[in-house]
């Protein structure tokens, strides 16, 4: 089978004109234009380029809107297997041109989209996550390198064959981990690295530090005898039986649960479900995870004003930062839209 | 110090009249084994199975893998524990290589795993490489979480013990001589002046509640960082007695071939001085986290070292740990290399510790343990294999009708050792 392939340049490859011509409407053209005569020869038998959409630098950036709706259709009515875009270089513009159109073929047909960029391309941080960019050189004296990249890319996209490590297989991360096979254990990579810190050579740590967000906590609650608090956990604690089926760990949601009527937690109405402690002891008095029962006796003596009526409630054990963050956004703006002044969070 | 491993290659498993090897074979006395675990009158029911390489064997929910081990002078195994209390690391152990106890049973906790002897999810676990004994049991009615979870590791380390003993009197002769030896740190920095010396920083889950590790027998979690020789670890010191995560739990199988320890020791005299092991806890709580890696910094500076590897256990709240370690050493001026599995998401995209810091420029991946596997039906389940459902890393829906999975790596049984035993690592894609 020969797969069909679409493929993007600006009106400078395409022979039309410099920035004179950077205004130029979006056109198409059967077979191929420009830098697409020889990536047709690198993708050889296995993939056929048959059509190149063309469009202004200064016109996709300017009409963005238009410009991307008018190629989509072009695009579409040859039913790529795969869409191929620049290669841009640094060329700001045509990096962007390139990023956006591939990352709109890719979300609207669900087709492999390849495009190329300078690592230091605006278009790279812009898209990176949603098309394969492969690195290329910062001009176009690098099209010799580029091309033969991209083809290999494309093709292995298109085969379905398995793809490697952003560094080795020369595309830019788009910001997922994966689990691979290495050559040599973790041991004995961690002691060949110890080694090479030792003596000042170059390593490359298989992680890089991420930086989190502070979030400032909230100022002290000023007037304690009038403030709603609310209770929220990540210790697992739901009614009996899970009916949100919240994840015992990973968790992907959250549920929130009617206290109102309740003065403390009991092992009949709640348990917790959570993968990561031990869950005997809460399972015999859920309050040592959620304290309703302390929550209610201080509401009671009027220590505090009142005990907002639902609590919040999921696993965190294993959850991922992106979830956790999700939670925590949509609870806090919930709570803090009822009129909550202060949260008492218990975690396990 | 010289530790002699009389090594045994097992290249079957079957169950026979006497407990013995024939020809690689090793051939389990049923009954006399059950009697021994039986000896506890905490199981109800005690069965066994057996698991090789390339059956179409599921085993589900394992707890912990040990590997058949005995002191040659008769003195038992894992002091404290099968052996009366006293120092290991010294004078010859028969080794059954390639054999292992499993133990298996209803859920003690939600954090115990599975091995599949074949299939996608066999190349994840060194267990699907060995030829297991599995101890499968039924507690006794009500019997206590915690007392459930005490017979079954003691259990696991009987049976193991009297494997290789009941070899060892019945002539079974070794195939192999590994030598492990090395002198205290005065005399092996005299002999090596000019290589840098480096220690061993081995984080373990110790945290109560079902996360704990043994040390000589003690509980690690109410102790404080130590010193040991290697060989010390690698001749049955340390037992594990976690239901922490099954991808990234050390078993006791694991201790005893502590791959960091051997990659070390396999540099010693040539690239390096080796000065050492050094335990350490994971607390529950950040003044214990923060007395831990000043205390482990304070053994290491003690020793003169110059570098450290530091491997975590667990994932969450230990990558605090962690990173106070990395903090602590590099700033000290020790530099550092630490070894971790990754909570990236089941799509990757998520940040992959729960903490970082500027300090760790050295990290060695051990893979993502969020990563979603596919694993079909087997032909033979051992054990529960509803109990997915509880484990970590599995939910409700992962066992299908037809009785494959979709699970997440972490369900896997050392699928991430964060001691670095496989090969596993992350990527960016």
């Amino acid at each position: 089978m020969t797969f069909k392939v679409v493929h993007y340049i600006n009106q400078f490859y395409a022979g039309i004109g410099g920035e004179e011509k950077a205004d130029w409407k979006p056109e198409v053209r059967e077979g191929v234009v420009g830098p697409g005569m020889q990536l047709a020869k690198l993708l050889g038998e296995d993939a056929k380029i048959v059509a190149t959409v063309i469009c202004g630098d200064g016109y996709y950036g300017e009409h963005t809107d238009e410009a991307r709706a008018a190629c989509l259709e072009m695009i579409g009515k040859y039913k790529p297997d795969l869409f191929i875009a620049g290669p841009a270089f640094n060329a700001g513009r045509y990096g962007f041109a390139c990023g956006d159109i591939s990352a709109s073929v890719g979300a609207k047909f669900g087709i492999h989209t390849v495009t190329a960029m300078y690592p230091e391309n605006p278009g790279v941080e812009l898209y990176h996550k949603k098309t394969y960019i492969v690195v290329t050189p910062d001009s176009a004296r690098g099209m010799g390198k580029a091309l033969p990249a991209m083809a290999a890319l494309a093709l292995k996209l298109v085969k379905g064959e398995k793809m490697g490590p952003a560094r080795l297989e020369g595309y830019i991360s788009r910001g997922m981990r994966k689990s691979f096979f290495n050559e040599k254990s973790g041991a004995e990579r961690a002691a060949e690295m110890l080694l090479a810190k030792l003596k000042g050579e170059p390593f490359r740590t298989e992680y890089e530090m991420p930086v989190f967000n502070k979030i400032p906590p909230a100022p002290a609650v000023k007037d304690l005898k009038h403030a709603t608090i609310a209770l929220v956990s990540s210790g697992g604690v739901v009614p009996v039986g899970n009916p949100d089926h919240i994840r015992v760990s990973s968790a992907e949601s959250y549920g929130t649960y009617d206290i109102s009527k309740l003065d403390a937690m009991t092992p009949e109405t709640f348990q917790s479900v959570h993968g990561g402690y031990d869950r005997t002891f809460v399972n015999e008095n859920p309050n040592v995870v959620v304290p309703l029962d302390v929550m209610r006796e201080f509401e009671k003596q009027g220590v505090f004003g009142k005990l907002y009526p639902y609590f919040n409630t999921t696993t965190g054990t294993g959850t991922a930062v992106a979830f956790a963050e999700k939670f925590g956004r949509e609870i806090g703006a919930k709570l803090k839209k009822d009129g909550v002044d202060a949260v008492i969070f218990t975690s396990t | 110090m010289r530790l002699e491993l009389h090594k045994v290659h097992i290249s079957g498993l079957k169950f026979g009249a006497k407990t013995q090897v024939e020809k690689g074979v090793l051939c389990v006395n049923k009954d006399e084994a059950a009697a021994l675990v039986a000896e506890d009158k905490r199981f109800a029911s005690v069965n066994f199975d057996i698991a090789c390489p390339g059956d179409k064997t599921r085993i589900i929910p394992v707890k912990d893998a040990v590997e058949p081990r005995v002191k040659l002078d008769g003195k038992g195994y894992f002091p404290g524990f099968c052996a009366k209390m006293g120092k290991v690391g010294e004078g010859k152990t028969l080794v059954l290589d390639g054999a292992a106890v499993i133990t298996c049973g209803p859920i003690v906790a939600f954090q115990e795993g599975f091995i599949d002897m074949s299939g996608p999810a066999a190349p994840y676990t060194p267990f699907s490489a060995t030829f297991n004994l599995v101890l499968n049991v039924e507690p006794v009615k009500d019997l206590e979480k915690h007392q459930y979870e005490t017979a079954l590791r003691e259990a696991g380390l009987k049976l193991g013990v009297y494997l290789a003993k009941s070899c060892a009197a019945n002539g079974t002769e070794a195939d192999e001589v590994q030598v492990f030896e090395k002198g205290d740190t005065f005399e092996e920095a005299k002999k090596y002046p000019d290589l840098p010396k480096v220690a061993y920083v081995c984080m373990n889950i110790t945290q109560g509640l079902l996360h704990d590790t043994y040390l000589y027998g003690a509980d690690l979690r109410p102790s404080l960082p130590t010193l040991l020789h290697p060989n010390e670890v690698l001749d049955g010191a340390m037992v594990s007695g976690n239901c922490v995560s099954a991808c990234d739990k050390n078993t006791t199988w694991h201790h005893v071939h502590n791959p960091i320890v051997q990659a070390l020791y396999s540099r010693h005299g040539k690239d390096i001085n080796f000065l050492g092991v050094i335990p350490t806890q994971e607390s529950t709580v950040l003044d214990g986290k923060i007395r831990a890696a000043q205390m482990n910094l304070s053994i290491a500076q003690q020793l003169g070292a110059d570098g450290v590897i530091v491997s975590e256990e667990g994932y969450g709240n230990p990558d605090t740990d962690l990173c106070l370690n990395a903090k602590y050493f590099e700033q000290a001026g020790i530099k550092a290399v630490l070894v971790s599995d990754e909570s990236a998401g089941t799509d990757g995209a998520s940040q992959s510790l729960a903490d970082a810091t500027p300090e760790l420029t050295g990290f060695i991946s051990t893979g993502n343990v969020n990563e979603m596997i596919e694993v079909p039906a087997m032909d033979k389940v051992i054990g529960h294999p509803e109990a997915i459902a509880l484990l970590s890393g599995g939910a409700e829906e992962s066992l299908r009708p037809d009785g494959s999975m979709y699970v997440e790596l972490q369900s896997i049984i050392a699928s991430t050792a964060e001691i670095g035993f496989n090969k596993l690592g992350c990527e960016w894609i």
